[in-house]
């Protein structure tokens, strides 16, 4: 089933267009990946699909549904739910009660009792559970991003969209966190992930989408689209010395 | 039932009914009884305007206009329409509630600095409104005839009666601000003031769950208010929107610690103790202002997490204690 | 009909050129720091005070003292960003609304102590100006020439000086402008200073023209948050112009009701403006 339909979706701030008439559809328990040069208008597209500013044209459509323009507070509820590039931990309360948030306003509409054991049960698969009585404040990069991550769980999402969630942290971190993703696409969670570190999104993504400029250029598979001139050209302007640098990372 | 049974809710309860007891105990009932209506009201008043500043983070500055608003409609109530003072009282909390509800669709998308100006704002409007209203006594407000009480046994009974229905009312406020931060809904609140745009990627729906918090934080100074301003016996736009007034229920929330049950009450206890002690000595009391800035200045630098913030940053028992 | 309403406009826009220097002051506060500086009532009275001890004990012409009393203002304005602001300037906006405040109940607190809330008077007169039927008290036209002429001054030294320039920068972006090597600390001490500056000219100036005492400084303090929100927060130049309305709504009300609604109008205007244009009229600091 396609959990998500983005139709020509375009957002324009005043004079600048930020994303230009994106479409692409995502099938359930696929991980896309969302790439592009800095300033592609990948989080933006994100904001668009997550109501935090509605599209100035198109529809998304997630599971049947048209979301398009819905405030961002409903779509925890319906099931889509998102890290943030620059994380956003609640800090004055617990690395528990961050996690019981997300789960008493996710999709199951959670009471205070069954969330904390949601919560509880999150933390563990995410490595956090010995963290639980800390103060989010007090964490350091890498655990607030599994916190994020957790608290987008404790929603028990069918959509889970991943904004850099490997930025900033160290090679054994990103190994950790990647293995997460593997385990949270078992458990049936769609994903879209937005990210920089290459070997990672050629590595866990079924299908990969490119953005430049607000445009979306290629499409395909990891291998297609690492080939693809023009993916080659927005991120590094000169096709073959990428090609030699491509051959090395798939190697 | 059980829910309640803990020490984050016991021990402020203990300390307004100790403190409630205490003028039966006083060797001067009156004059304790007088001291101690003070020290509870500002307790409750602290405690209310928590909910929508310590819970949400919303600093509403100019709080008070509930209190007058509902004191003035309860008070017009038992004088022009020769209601009982419990109704009264309700009707009180009523207006200032729909107040709050309509004021809050209003102002309550505004953030921050703005927020706090807009209350302001608000405070200074009915104040100036009221003045010109002719049928709540303009700028000299209205008075009660003595013979009011009467209908209550008397001027006696009337404040023995009054400062009961004050310790109900602290109470009340303790109990339910308990039962918010125990709650989904707190919890809720609490993360829209963390971090707000970050709640509403969560689910929480922030426009109910403020709109809730400003409600329920403003329909206590209103009744509150009424039973206030009938023991005083008048009501003027000046004492009833006097801008100071909920500016000190924030430095008492501040000093026991704003987000806490136990915070405002201690707070609030403290500060007019403080207040109080100033006031009669010879040396401080025409610094009285000077003090409680200087208190204020202190607090806001060094310890912004108030006494109970402080104690609850120091270890997770601590935490589980005092709520 | 038309003679009075053109009279009490003119004294609107009088006065309001005043108001306008004061809340200017308390705009570019905000602008370059984001902070509401609660204490900016207190300093229109202390610049009031200030100007009647100078006339009433040392003789001082008002306007001398002014000047006099706007250079202390900033030494004060400048003692009160490190005392109460500096260690707040990251905190949460709370944090620096009550640190202010606090200054604020210090100031009011000594200034009852030692003035009470009488009303004092600065008895100086310039005589009267007449033009055709118009008629203005000299005083209040020197007033607001003075107060046009440090708008005039802020302006030059905003625009053509360097510190001006370093204040412009921080308020733009004060990481990059700490990464280009502004002493951003001293700046925003020196910013703080001149709003407050700003404050107490006003005030020096409102006593030459008007009895004052030391809770006036707390309307004129709404006032100016009215203004600054009308103008938009951050923006000088809307902050005179939100002077000038504010003025004239002052000056021409009373023609048509009683002098005692003009505070609703300005209030209800006060929160109209933060719900329907929150950035002003003439845009607020981004």
């Amino acid at each position: 089933m396609k959990i998500l339909e983005v139709k020509n979706v375009t957002k324009r701030f005043g004079g600048l267009t930020a994303v230009n008439n994106v479409t692409f559809d995502l099938e359930e328990g696929e991980i896309l990946g969302l790439i592009g040069p800095n300033g592609a208008g990948k989080t933006t597209l994100f904001n668009c699909i997550n109501g935090v500013y509605p599209p100035t044209e198109g529809r998304i459509i997630f599971r049947g549904k048209d979301i398009t323009g819905r405030p961002t507070y409903t779509m925890a509820h319906l099931g889509l739910s998102r890290t943030h590039q620059i994380v956003r931990p609640l800090n004055e309360l617990t690395v528990l009660e961050n996690v019981m948030v997300g789960a008493c306003y996710g999709r199951e509409n959670m009471g205070l009792n069954e969330a904390r054991r949601t919560a509880q049960e999150v933390l563990e698969f995410v490595g956090m559970a010995e963290r639980a009585e800390m103060l989010a404040g007090a964490l350091n990069v890498a655990q607030k991003k599994r916190l994020e991550m957790a608290r987008a769980l404790a929603a028990r999402p069918y959509l889970l969209l991943l904004d850099e969630v490997l930025a900033g942290l160290n090679t054994a971190e990103v190994t950790a966190m990647l293995d997460t993703i593997r385990r949270i696409r078992e458990q049936g969670i769609t994903i879209i992930m937005i990210e920089h570190i290459m070997h990672a999104v050629m590595n866990l993504s079924d299908r990969i989408i490119v953005l430049n400029y607000g445009s979306l250029i290629a499409e395909g598979t990891p291998e297609e689209v690492s080939q693809n001139p023009e993916v080659i050209e927005a991120y590094l302007g000169d096709p073959e010395l990428a090609e030699r640098l491509l051959e090395e990372e798939m190697a | 039932m059980k829910r309640l049974i803990r020490p984050g809710l016991l021990i402020p309860l203990a300390m307004i009914l100790v403190l409630a007891v205490w003028p039966l105990l006083s060797g001067n009932p009156a004059s304790a009884r007088e001291a101690a209506f003070t020290l509870i009201m500002s307790m409750a008043l602290a405690a209310s305007l928590n909910i929508i500043l310590g819970y949400t983070g919303y600093v509403s500055f100019g709080h008070i206009v509930f209190f007058g608003v509902g004191g003035y409609a309860g008070f017009w109530a038992i004088t022009q329409l020769g209601w009982h003072i419990l109704p009264a009282a309700l009707l009180g909390g009523l207006v200032a509630a729909v107040i709050a509800w309509l004021l809050g669709l209003a102002v309550l998308r505004l953030r921050g600095a703005y927020f706090a100006l807009a209350t302001i704002g608000i405070l200074e409007a009915m104040k100036a409104l009221v003045i010109n209203l002719d049928f709540l006594g303009g700028p000299v407000g209205m008075e009660l005839h003595f013979s009011e009480y009467k209908r209550y046994g008397g001027p006696m009974q009337s404040l023995w009666m009054l400062y009961w229905a004050m310790v109900f009312m602290a109470i009340l406020v303790v109990v339910v601000s308990y039962l918010i931060k125990t709650s989904k809904f707190g919890l809720g609140l609490m993360a829209i003031r963390e971090d707000e745009d970050a709640a509403e990627v969560m689910g929480v729906i922030t426009p109910r769950a403020k709109t809730w918090a400003y409600v329920l934080s403003a329909v206590f100074p209103g009744i509150i208010g009424v039973i206030f301003f009938f023991k005083n016996g008048n009501i003027e736009p000046d004492s009833a929107f006097r801008l100071h007034f909920s500016i000190e229920w924030i430095v008492m929330i501040m000093l026991g610690g704003a987000g806490t049950v136990l915070g405002p009450v201690l707070g609030g206890g403290l500060y007019q103790w403080l207040r109080k002690t100033l006031l009669t000595s010879p040396i401080f009391k025409d610094y009285q202002l000077v003090v409680a800035g200087v208190m204020l200045l202190l607090i806001v630098l060094f310890v912004p997490t108030g006494i109970i913030g402080w104690l609850r940053a120091r270890s997770a028992k601590l935490r589980r204690v005092f709520e | 009909m038309g003679e009075v309403l053109f009279t009490s406009a003119v004294d609107g826009l009088l006065i309001g050129i005043i108001y306008g220097l004061a809340a200017m002051g308390l705009t570019l506060i905000f602008g370059v720091m984001d902070v509401i500086n609660l204490a900016h009532g207190p300093l229109i009275a202390l610049g009031m005070f200030g100007v009647y001890l100078l006339f009433t004990i040392l003789g001082l012409n008002p306007f001398i003292a002014v000047i006099l009393v706007a250079v202390l203002g900033l030494l004060l304005g400048v003692v009160i960003y490190f005392v109460a602001v500096n260690r707040v300037i990251d905190a949460p906006p709370l944090s620096s609304l009550l640190s202010t405040f606090s200054v604020n109940m210090i100031i009011i607190g000594v200034g009852t102590a030692l003035f009470t809330t009488s009303s004092y008077n600065v008895d100086y007169t310039l005589g009267t100006v007449e033009v055709g039927f118009f008629r203005a008290p000299g005083a209040r036209i020197a007033a607001s020439l003075v107060a046009l002429l440090t708008t005039a001054l802020l302006y030059l030294f905003l625009y053509r000086t360097r510190p001006g320039k370093y204040v412009r920068a921080v308020a733009n972006n004060r990481i990059a402008a700490e990464l280009m090597g502004i002493p951003s600390t001293r700046i925003l001490a020196l910013a703080f200073g001149i709003g407050a500056m700003l404050a107490i000219t006003a005030g020096g100036l409102i006593a030459t023209i008007l009895p004052i005492n030391i809770l006036a400084g707390g309307s004129y303090e709404l006032k100016s948050f009215v203004i600054v929100v009308l103008g938009g927060l951050g923006n000088p130049l809307g902050a005179l112009l939100g002077g000038l309305i504010l003025g004239l709504i002052e000056g021409l009300v009373p023609v048509f009701m009683k002098t005692t609604w003009v505070p609703v109008i300005e209030y209800v205007l006060f929160v109209l403006i933060l719900l329907v244009r929150p950035q002003g009229l003439l845009g607020a600091k981004e």
